[in-house]
């Protein structure tokens, strides 16, 4: 142990740092479930962490929080280099980590007055408050005493955010919090990241879903086979995708043809309508010039920004298939 | 590179809230309640037996068997005899087993590593709650046998091995003396289910593998091929504490015993500590 482990940074540092973050497995021959990673988290940021399943991002959670160890790399949280000063800066995080998980035979109180507990640095004296707070937060008042055993699978996701909110956190690690919830859970959930984030908390919130990311998120970083492909702002996500140019014309098959010799590859989404992508160096006018030039009836055309969604295709190929 | 142990120092009396709550869930488990009912059973079985059917003639069956008609007592301490092979070995294990690998298969380790209760804390804390469920286990036969022998047999002086005859207190005495000995003979046991804890996120696995041990040992002690070996045996004095119904008590065989499972939670506690301290937690 150096002095240095449990030195916590100002609140200026970012809230999550990694460096060259890379975690091999030993057991399934080897493979690199992340890669090079390098991460920063904002202070006061809702970070959506993307990717399809199977692309390292609860591995990358996991060393985080300490509980895999990085096979290179550093990470710091909150100011604190994990894992070796996780008992300094773990108090201060609250997470979801692959699912909720709790002693069957206890009540919703006993499981989190027991996480409660394993804490040093948690206040005995406030314990049973803080619980009654955090179930109500989640709206499990109601079911507290019942045996988790019993719970259905959304009661027990909203136990677990309970249990992430037990104590004031300057960071929640929140892996897909909405998996199991009904759509009325989910506006929940994230109704209450964005109170959370309002109160200056950081998020860091992994989901497969990227509609889940664009509603609250502030920003983006999308992992495609344990390597990190892009991350900034939501709005700098937008504005990289290459824009879509789309065209009305009774004249599709002459047009397509045109589009084809400027290098654009058309498609016709209508019987006079045609979509592409708009190639880097073309603008839109010499576009229209060159139709117009070839005798091409052109009723319409115009220039839309990339759809998230596109993009995030677009980034991580297949889309959402499951990485092997 | 080890996993995240705290620098910052954590008072004891930390220490012994954690242990709390975990005695806390470990007794509100049915099944935790089921074995000590179980155990506790034992001697009544005992006791019920030898009042229908007699004790039968002095050299069969369990040691002190034939001595309990003349006395309530001997219920505990022919139980004890008879539960400290397998049915207490058996219970400890499943406690010992389920330690790190019961959470690892709820899932709740990870939470708890990220409490964060430190890997070190959490592996001490559950060993000195196997511990307690050991004492718990020998007391629950100490009841059990007390109530039995006292509802059915007279209860009075005793004749010791060495043949003095002392009072009741004086034998009850030496009863707790001898619940303390096969409690402390059970620790080394406590530890060595610990480490095969920490291999595993199936808790099935790690009992058995627990019992297979005790098991093995009892054999192994019984083959005069291994001589060499037997004093070093986990289970080698679980049945050496005759000395204890001597007069005087000699305390030999207790200090050698102590000494003896002390061993065995320092070597199997170490290697806890290595395994679990470098583990890469993914249950």
């Amino acid at each position: 142990m150096t002095e240095t482990a449990g030195v916590v940074g100002a609140a200026g540092d970012p809230a999550i740092v990694t460096r060259g973050l890379t975690k091999r497995f030993r057991r399934s021959g080897g493979r690199t479930a992340v890669d090079d990673l390098d991460l920063e988290v904002p202070r006061g940021a809702v970070f959506g962490f993307l990717g399809p399943n199977g692309s390292g991002k609860t591995t990358t959670i996991r060393m985080l929080l300490g509980l895999a160890t990085p096979t290179a790399g550093d990470i710091r949280v909150l100011g604190g280099d994990m894992p070796r000063a996780g008992a300094t800066v773990l108090p201060r995080v609250g997470a979801l980590v692959e699912g909720p998980a709790f002693a069957p035979f206890l009540s919703g109180v006993a499981n989190l007055t027991r996480f409660d507990a394993a804490d040093p640095a948690s206040s005995r004296s406030t314990r049973a408050e803080r619980v009654r707070v955090a179930l109500e937060r989640v709206g499990l008042g109601a079911a507290a005493t019942k045996r988790t055993g019993a719970y259905s699978l959304g009661m027990k996701q909203r136990l677990g955010l309970a249990s992430a909110l037990l104590g004031p956190r300057e960071l929640l690690v929140l892996d897909e919090p909405t998996n199991g919830l009904d759509p009325q859970g989910t506006r929940e959930v994230r109704a209450l990241i964005r109170s959370l984030a309002d109160d200056g908390t950081t998020v860091f919130l992994s989901s497969h879903l990227l509609s889940e990311i664009e509603q609250v998120c502030t920003h983006v970083a999308v992992m495609r086979s344990g390597r990190l492909i892009t991350s900034g702002t939501l709005d700098e996500l937008r504005a990289t995708g290459a824009p879509r140019l789309h065209v009305r014309t009774p004249d599709a098959q002459a047009a397509a043809s045109a589009l084809c010799r400027l290098g654009m590859d058309a498609e016709r989404t209508g019987a006079d309508e045609l979509d592409a992508m708009l190639g880097p160096d073309i603008a839109v006018e010499a576009v229209t010039a060159a139709l117009v030039a070839e005798g091409i009836r052109v009723r319409g055309i115009a220039v839309t920004g990339a759809s998230l969604e596109e993009r995030f295709v677009e980034l991580t190929g297949e889309g959402f298939d499951v990485d092997g | 590179m080890s996993t995240g142990e705290s620098v910052v120092p954590i008072p004891r009396h930390r220490l012994l809230a954690l242990l709390g709550s975990e005695l806390l869930t470990m007794f509100r488990r049915w099944r935790t309640i089921v074995m000590l009912a179980a155990l506790a059973l034992v001697p009544v079985l005992i006791a019920v037996a030898v009042k229908v059917t007699g004790a039968g003639s002095r050299g069969h069956g369990p040691a002190f068997l034939s001595d309990i008609t003349e006395n309530g007592l001997f219920v505990i301490f022919t139980a004890l005899t008879v539960s400290i092979p397998l049915f207490l070995p058996l219970t400890v294990a499943v406690v010992a087993g389920d330690t790190i690998a019961g959470e690892a298969s709820f899932g709740t380790l990870r939470y708890l590593l990220i409490a964060p209760v430190g890997r070190v804390r959490l592996l001490a804390v559950k060993f000195a709650s196997s511990g307690v469920f050991a004492i718990a286990a020998v007391l629950a036969i100490v009841i059990g046998g007390i109530a039995a022998g006292a509802a059915l047999f007279p209860i009075g002086p005793v004749t010791l091995l060495s043949g003095d005859t002392v009072g009741v207190a004086d034998a009850f005495g030496r009863v707790l003396l001898l619940a303390g000995y096969v409690a402390i003979s059970l620790l080394g046991l406590c530890g060595i289910g610990l480490f095969i804890s920490t291999l595993t996120s199936m808790p099935v696995g790690a009992m058995a593998a627990t019992v297979v041990l005790a098991g093995v040992s009892q054999v192994l002690d019984q083959l005069p091929q291994f001589e060499v070996i037997h004093r070093y045996l986990p289970t080698h004095l679980w049945l050496g504490f005759a000395d204890l119904l001597r007069n005087p008590i000699l305390f030999d065989s207790y200090g050698q015993n102590a000494a003896l499972q002390l061993g065995y939670v320092v070597i199997f506690g170490a290697l806890a500590i290595g395994r679990f301290t470098t583990k890469d937690i993914l249950s």
